[in-house]
């Protein structure tokens, strides 16, 4: 009963990191932009849902409907205004990179600015769907097995994009190697900010579902950024499947310590997994060699 | 005539900088606080929104007599973003003192800024009224640094106080003898959890749980579900804001009810109410505050008003009340002269909205260990013995 219970709750909270992850693999991985705002954006959709139900008393879920696409146009936008001419500058992909995270570090300034201005610095949080569900013996709520299934959801629909259809497959070429994607009439440029894009997309669907049990404040991005970076780094850069995988494995991972050891050893088993990976497979889990 | 520091004096000549002769028209007061980075959460809580509320209540008020000159002058404001970072707020200090000129700095937020800053603040010669530290190094601090006051109580006098009320109420066979402690494990919660571990093995208690989870956990399940396997009578949990909720999110799900919940910083917070409505009834926390006094009722409302949201109940009505200090200690001195109101506020009696104020050794007796949410307030339990003293809701209600 007791494995069942690790892995269960392990499973869930896996999700949530994994959820909160996917948008970062494809703006990363794909559009090659190391988005150090990404958090940022996650903690404005918590905002924003926050307001919603709050505010205006709107069921998140309604928020979520309007959010997504907006994040989408948002970072559409953001993508072909600020970051287009680093892109167009860069000599290779290092340089853009270390472009991009100069200019999202900015970028992270100017949202948590906005977020300070507008809803104050102080700790944010609200229930929603925090009704306990049982499923086999093992209580969950059901806001967290939300965010579990739409992370699943996701990063099943994604991976299955990715592998069968025309644009998955031109996106998947670009994130292996943009020079050769050209040579094969891919618009490199316009996949890239369709990732970037998409990216943001998620990122926004995540913040609003982590916002219904997670206390947040304008000022804890970083956090959430630090975590998504791990769970992508571990599942292999610019692939959704490796993010849930590593964000499973990482809650399970983290669930189990805290049960059966001590739950003051959670970050050392989360950075112990990391670096185990990084070792065995210096791409991450389902990466490949890129150069 | 205006008297002003050696120190200051001394700063102006190296700029080489002359005041204008005229008459002081206004008191400059500065402060640092952290507006981004992650102290911004609690400063917006408990100390920037009271800064503002008492600088508004004063001015509102004509400002603060001098009776050296014969009349009020008003309070003029210089801030800084620390961006919780030490060597910025140690920076910002410094100007304040050294380029501002202010006359008086009020405190950054946390514990450890004060302590970083306690040097500088001694140095500069200016009263440090750390109203959010909290150590239990206070008393040879303020022996050191005698400009600097703490108000909170030392972290063994706030175990003191729960470790009482959980004697009390096993004495009066309204719980038994288990108890579940956890903490976050970092400064503050492994302080708080060795003064309570030590304090409840004394008093005879059992610890059926007693472990540690790193900051920024996200989920407390685990934890909760091996601290609810040994039936505890009683949870104590030392956790930040975000914990606090988490951990009461969780326990509400889970079904765990303790016949004492404890749960640590934010219990306080009106979010804390506001997200969980009537199952924050019963719920114990660290602070409190006697909402039942005419002056905590007032200031209440008062700061709803003027900031939109109610202010926190424990360090909030503290440390609008260390300003009403700073404000008569300068009313009496009559002038601007800090070591005069050093002196002051350390010998000194005070009336404030929390009641009288008289600093001990630079330590403020009028503090709240333990709190309860009990209806719309979260009232102070213990000490027991401290007047207004509530008798606590044992068991709490269960979770709905």
């Amino acid at each position: 009963m007791l494995a069942l219970d690790i892995l269960l709750s392990g499973l869930i909270l896996g999700g949530m990191y994994a959820l909160t992850a996917l948008g970062l693999t494809l703006q990363y991985g794909v559009a090659r932009i190391m988005n150090l705002s990404y958090g940022e954006f996650l903690v404005a959709a918590a905002f924003f849902a926050y307001w919603c139900f709050v505010g205006l008393a709107v069921n998140p879920l309604v928020g979520l409907i309007v959010v997504v696409p907006l994040a989408f146009v948002l970072n559409w936008a953001i993508y072909h205004i600020l970051l287009t001419p680093l892109v167009r500058r860069a000599k290779n992909r290092d340089m853009l990179e270390v472009d991009s995270i100069l200019a999202t570090f900015g970028l992270l300034f100017v949202v948590q600015g906005v977020m300070l201005v507008v809803f104050g610095g102080q700790y944010h949080t609200y229930s929603f769907l925090s009704i306990p569900l049982q499923i086999v013996g093992v209580t969950v709520p059901i806001n967290r097995l939300l965010a579990f299934g739409v992370a699943i959801a996701i990063g099943l629909a994604a991976y299955l994009a990715l592998k069968h259809t025309r644009a998955g497959t031109a996106i998947r070429a670009v994130a292996v190697s943009p020079e050769s994607a050209q040579l094969s009439a891919i618009d490199v440029r316009a996949a890239a900010a369709f990732a970037f894009a998409l990216g943001g997309a998620l990122v926004a669907a995540a913040g609003v579902l982590v916002s219904m049990f997670l206390t947040f404040s304008a000022a804890m991005g970083v956090n959430f950024t630090m975590k998504a970076l791990i769970v992508v780094i571990m599942g292999g850069v610019g692939n959704m499947m490796g993010a849930l995988v590593a964000g499973l494995l990482l809650g399970v991972a983290e669930t189990m310590v805290a049960r059966l050891g001590d739950p003051g050893l959670t970050l050392a088993a989360t950075f112990a997994l990391f670096l185990i990976v990084l070792l065995v497979r210096p791409t991450g889990l389902f990466g490949r060699s890129v150069r | 005539m205006r008297m002003r520091s050696l120190v200051a004096l001394g700063a102006m000549a190296v700029v080489g900088w002359v005041l204008p002769a005229s008459a002081q028209d206004s008191i400059k007061i500065g402060w640092s606080i952290s507006k981004t980075g992650p102290f911004a959460a609690g400063a917006s809580v408990t100390t920037l929104p009271n800064y503002q509320v008492w600088v508004k209540d004063v001015n509102d008020a004509g400002g603060i007599m001098l009776k050296s000159i014969g009349k009020r002058v008003k309070v003029e404001v210089v801030e800084y973003d620390d961006r919780s970072n030490s060597e910025e707020m140690i920076k910002a200090i410094e100007r304040l003192a050294t380029q501002d000129k202010v006359d008086f700095i009020l405190p950054p937020w946390s514990t450890g800024l004060n302590l970083a800053a306690a040097p500088v603040f001694h140095q500069l010669g200016y009263p440090q009224l750390a109203v959010t530290a909290n150590t239990n190094r206070a008393l040879e601090m303020t022996k050191r640094w005698p400009g600097l006051s703490f108000w909170l109580g030392l972290p063994s006098e706030l175990v003191d106080g729960l470790v009482e009320t959980l004697t009390k109420l096993q004495k009066d066979g309204k719980i038994g003898k288990k108890v579940a402690l956890l903490a976050v494990s970092d400064q503050f919660g492994i302080e708080q959890a060795t003064a309570a571990r030590a304090g409840l093995k004394k008093a005879g208690f059992e610890l059926t749980y007693d472990r540690s989870y790193p900051l920024g956990t996200q989920d407390m399940q685990p934890v909760l579900k091996d601290a609810m396997a040994g039936s505890p009578d009683t949870m104590v949990a030392f956790s930040y804001p975000p914990d606090t909720f988490g951990i009461t999110e969780t326990a509400r799900v889970i079904g765990f009810n303790p016949k004492v919940f404890f749960v640590g910083v934010g219990t306080a917070f009106p979010a804390f109410k506001g997200k969980f409505q009537a199952n924050a009834e019963g719920v114990m926390g660290i602070g409190g505050s006697n909402a039942d006094l005419p002056g905590v009722k007032n200031y209440i409302e008062h700061h709803r008003k003027i900031i939109g949201r109610e202010p926190d109940r424990w360090a909030s009505p503290i440390t609008y009340a260390s300003l009403q200090v700073l404000q008569q200690a300068i009313e009496r001195v009559g002038k601007i002269d800090r070591a005069a109101v050093i002196k002051e506020i350390n010998s000194g009696t005070f009336e404030t909205i929390i009641g009288p104020v008289k600093l001990e050794n630079g330590l403020n007796k009028n503090f709240w260990a333990v709190g309860q949410w009990q209806g719309n307030n979260f009232y102070g339990v213990a000490p027991v013995a401290k007047q207004g003293a509530r008798a606590p809701i044992v068991p709490k209600p269960a979770f709905k």
